[in-house]
């Protein structure tokens, strides 16, 4: 078959085995899954699928009426609101230290912050749970020279999320480093010789020079920040599982166990869509705001 | 003037130093605390270098944990991934990079926003799919929703984009079909990419947790994520024998990542220059 002049069978054979990977095994499920968080699906129905049935939004009505959705969404805010910004903000100081002129062995400080970034988050997550450890901690021991107590990290709920934000920055910083080293390259140095004949001084040059032409950058980094720290799971998953007192319990993670612990397949799945959901509206802000630029 | 800027400087390496060492120091424990004698890890205080450094954790490791066989676990699935994506993605980026076919924009447009859908919305139907068709715990299971990935197929129709058509018309002129081209020509010229992405995808793969912990049900199948957070709940006392897991975990990708380091950071640039 030709369309114009060009051979289209050709085209449909080579996106045959792709597309009929991606509908079959994601926009299926997508949809299926949209299906099953209006029914009742449960173990029962694991066997017998006839045995799910229809119940329209009472598995969304019932997890706005559980108190214990209402602390995982929260907790989920607390990580995204408080992690992502200190992420954003540590890389954006690190890529700007990378970029200044006066250092140097500037390959090795972008690999040593990068190492992080590769590793496998479980191993990772696993080597923090002793770090935090009270007695024995490298933490504890370290804050002891400054006259401060043992704390129980992991163990106390007051503390608990906040040690998990910090593996995580730790973790994750690297990434958007390495992004916003090049979109600092990018600012032609022509524009701070300028704001330096002006008498700029180094925060006037950073608040009129880099941050302007840093948007753009900046934007795409918020964005996508947001929405990976939405999603985290092995962290809470590894290193407390959710506590202490539901102290660290994250939408994937109450995702996971009404799914897969409890088989509340239904219910799982009406939570996904809820994640779904934030995303969704976090990008859709982003797509407006970026228009709103664009104008 | 001149005295100010020295200042500067000299308290930026303090601060740039003290962040590397930071930012290292997580590493040099585990490692350090994985050739530690059974207890040497809790001590107070902590110690940061053995007195008598031993192997006898990855021995134990090694002949008492099946270590082997998560390894090679971990191996084949994110070997397999990665081969068959990169099959799959490429086909398809090229189709669209430089075919025009009836529907094209559309179902183009229609992958796109379905890039903004999280994973996890798939996982519980899929699980029952997979179930059904008897994968779930087979390598099957996590090789199949990795066949392809949308991002993959857009990174690849974009680099495939910047090729000449002028190049394509000359091979068909010369009498080559279709999928000549696509192998000699094409998948030659787009090498840069499919290593980037090979590498991205290979990475993510063996880093996988979720799906991995949800679709691999018995010990034996387990990936090495999955069997460390498992070693976790059993022996979580044990801190040197953990050290050394985490260690055989890491290493593999730290290796792949610092041979390939350039394609890696070349990748995360492609990753964020948007249309």
């Amino acid at each position: 078959m030709k369309f114009r002049g060009q051979n289209i069978n050709a085209a449909y054979l080579f996106l045959t085995p792709a597309m009929t990977a991606i509908f079959i095994f994601f926009f299926l499920p997508v949809l299926a899954a949209l299906v099953m968080s209006v029914t009742d699906f449960d173990i029962y129905s694991l066997g017998d699928i006839s045995r799910a049935r229809f119940v329209g939004f009472s598995n969304y009505i019932d997890l706005f009426k559980n108190p214990l959705f209402w602390k995982a969404l929260g907790n989920t805010c607390y990580f995204v609101l408080v992690g992502a910004p200190l992420s954003i903000l540590i890389s954006m100081l690190a890529a700007m230290a990378l970029n200044s002129k006066m250092l140097r062995f500037k390959p090795f400080f972008r690999l040593t912050f990068f190492l992080p970034v590769v590793t496998t988050l479980v191993a990772v997550a696993v080597i923090w749970r002793y770090i935090y450890q009270t007695r024995f901690g490298l933490l504890n021991y370290l804050l002891s020279f400054v006259g401060i107590n043992p704390v129980d990290w992991l163990g106390n709920p007051r503390w608990a999320m906040l040690a998990l934000i910090v593996m995580a920055v730790w973790k994750g910083f690297g990434y958007n480093m390495i992004i916003f080293v090049a979109g600092l390259q990018n600012i032609p140095e022509t524009l701070y010789e300028a704001a330096r004949l002006d008498g700029a001084n180094g925060w006037q040059e950073f608040r009129n020079v880099t941050l302007p032409l840093l948007a753009q950058t900046t934007g795409f980094i918020t964005i996508t920040t947001l929405i990976g720290y939405c999603q985290f799971f092995a962290e809470p998953y590894v290193m407390t599982d959710g506590g202490p007192l539901n102290s660290t319990l994250s939408i994937v993670l109450m995702m996971y166990k009404e799914g897969f612990k409890f088989w509340r397949m239904g219910y799982s799945a009406a939570i996904a869509f809820i994640l779904f959901g934030i995303i969704l509206i976090i990008t859709l802000i982003q797509l407006r705001i970026q228009k709103h630029h664009e104008i | 003037m001149k005295f100010k800027k020295s200042y500067q400087k000299y308290g930026l390496y303090l601060l740039m130093f003290l962040a590397a060492i930071l930012t290292l120091a997580p590493f040099v424990w585990m490692l350090s605390a994985s050739i530690m004698p059974e207890g040497g890890a809790n001590q107070f205080p902590p110690r940061l270098f053995p007195k008598t450094p031993t192997w006898e954790h990855y021995q134990r490791l090694f002949s008492q944990m099946n270590i082997v066989r998560y390894f090679v676990n971990s191996v084949v699935v994110a070997v397999s991934v990665t081969l068959i994506s990169l099959l799959f993605n490429s086909m398809a980026g090229y189709a669209f990079a430089k075919y025009r076919f009836p529907g094209k924009n559309k179902l183009f447009k229609l992958l796109l926003s379905a890039m903004v859908i999280p994973a996890q919305v798939t996982m519980l139907p899929l699980f029952l799919m997979l179930n059904r068709m008897g994968l779930v715990n087979t390598y099957w299971g996590i090789i199949i929703p990795g066949m392809a990935s949308i991002y993959g197929i857009f990174l690849i129709r974009q680099y495939i984009m910047s090729i000449p058509d002028s190049l394509i018309e000359a091979a068909r002129i010369d009498g080559a079909t279709d999928f000549y081209i696509y192998l000699r020509l094409i998948l030659p010229l787009a090498k840069p990419i499919l290593v980037t992405l090979a590498l991205f995808t290979f990475m993510g793969s063996w880093n996988d947790f979720l799906w991995p912990l949800i679709v691999m049900t018995g010990d034996s199948m387990y990936t090495l994520p999955v069997a460390l957070a498992n070693l976790m709940g059993e022996h979580a006392q044990d801190t040197e024998l953990m050290m050394a897991g985490a260690v055989i975990t890491i290493l593999p990708v730290l290796i792949v990542f610092l041979a390939m380091q350039k394609y890696y950071i070349h990748g995360i640039m492609l990753g964020s220059v948007k249309e």
